[in-house]
């Protein structure tokens, strides 16, 4: 089924902040086997001038999950499956590093639904902000749904 | 004061094996448990060759060329890529990602440099239009 068009435009703020502990940017930064100390420790986080340990660049991908079930893309009424979705391009610009003790929300709003042979692509803008309403970070996502441009599964 | 970057300076070059469990790590670390990451009936029966990387493992993982080069995680100001193939990752065998990056222009009153990344796996790219500025100290 195709995606219903009528989604871009519509915004979906986060239902909760999203609070950063020094133990998950930990657990990301292995996971991406990132070896900078100010990533773990935060006296080596300190030496760099931060408040707590950083995030690595592409960290925010987190928040795509936690609030996953406030996200359009589970929205019965676009027609989305999951299933058939593979990731066709990322962007992320940070007004300024995520650290440890951020408090943030983010807000996705659907950019683009649009049919490139037989898939459509769904550009998920998301703006994520700290506690003070300061702008943190911009993320551009764009999905690809596979096979469901005509209707048929690929 | 700015560090002496010029354009032409390189990054990295670094190889990154991913295994099956660096991938079900990555899932429990981002909450991305979307099973073509980790089930390889799923992912055929979707008809993906076998289980994938996310896409976000591989663009993380490239990303390590930037901060190594900075030598801080912080300052990546922007970072955009475009998943041009799968990354396949089948059982019992670790896939070698490549990643090598070139400085392209330098902004010294911005204090930033802009980086071009080469990403791939057996010599084919597996992200796209992989480009980064870079905050310089």
């Amino acid at each position: 089924m195709p995606l219903n068009r009528d989604f871009v435009g519509r915004e979906y703020p986060a239902d909760a902040a999203y609070e950063v502990s020094t133990e998950v940017i930990r657990q990301f930064a292995q996971a991406l086997g990132e070896t900078n100390p100010a990533c773990y420790d935060a006296a080596a986080a300190a030496a760099l001038g931060y408040p707590g340990v950083v995030a690595p660049p592409t960290f925010l991908t987190v928040l795509s999950h936690r609030f996953a079930q406030a996200s359009p893309l589970v929205d019965p009424q676009l027609g989305l499956d999951y299933s058939l979705v593979v990731h066709g391009e990322q962007r992320f610009e940070a007004h300024r590093p995520v650290v440890a003790g951020d408090v943030l929300s983010a807000t996705s709003r659907v950019a683009d639904v649009r049919a490139a042979g037989r898939n459509e692509m769904i550009t998920l803008v998301t703006e994520v902000a700290d506690s003070q309403g300061a702008r943190v970070a911009t993320l551009t996502a764009t999905l690809v749904s596979r096979g469901t441009a005509t209707g048929e599964r690929s | 004061m700015t560090r002496a970057v010029a354009v032409g300076d390189p990054l990295g070059p670094l190889v990154v094996p991913l295994s099956r469990a660096d991938l079900v790590r990555y899932a429990g670390a981002s909450g991305d448990f979307n099973p073509i990451h980790y089930d390889e009936a799923f992912a055929r029966g979707v008809g993906l060759p076998d289980v994938i990387a996310h896409g976000m493992l591989t663009m993380g993982v490239a990303a390590r060329a930037l901060t190594d080069w900075a030598g801080d995680p912080g300052a990546v100001v922007s970072y955009g890529v475009r998943f041009v193939r799968p990354v396949v990752v089948p059982a019992g065998a670790a896939v070698a990602v490549s990643v090598a990056g070139t400085v392209t222009a330098v902004d010294a009153g911005a204090g930033t440099a802009s980086v071009d990344l080469t990403v791939s796996v057996d010599g084919q790219k597996v992200l796209g239009a992989a480009r980064a500025v870079v905050r310089l100290r």
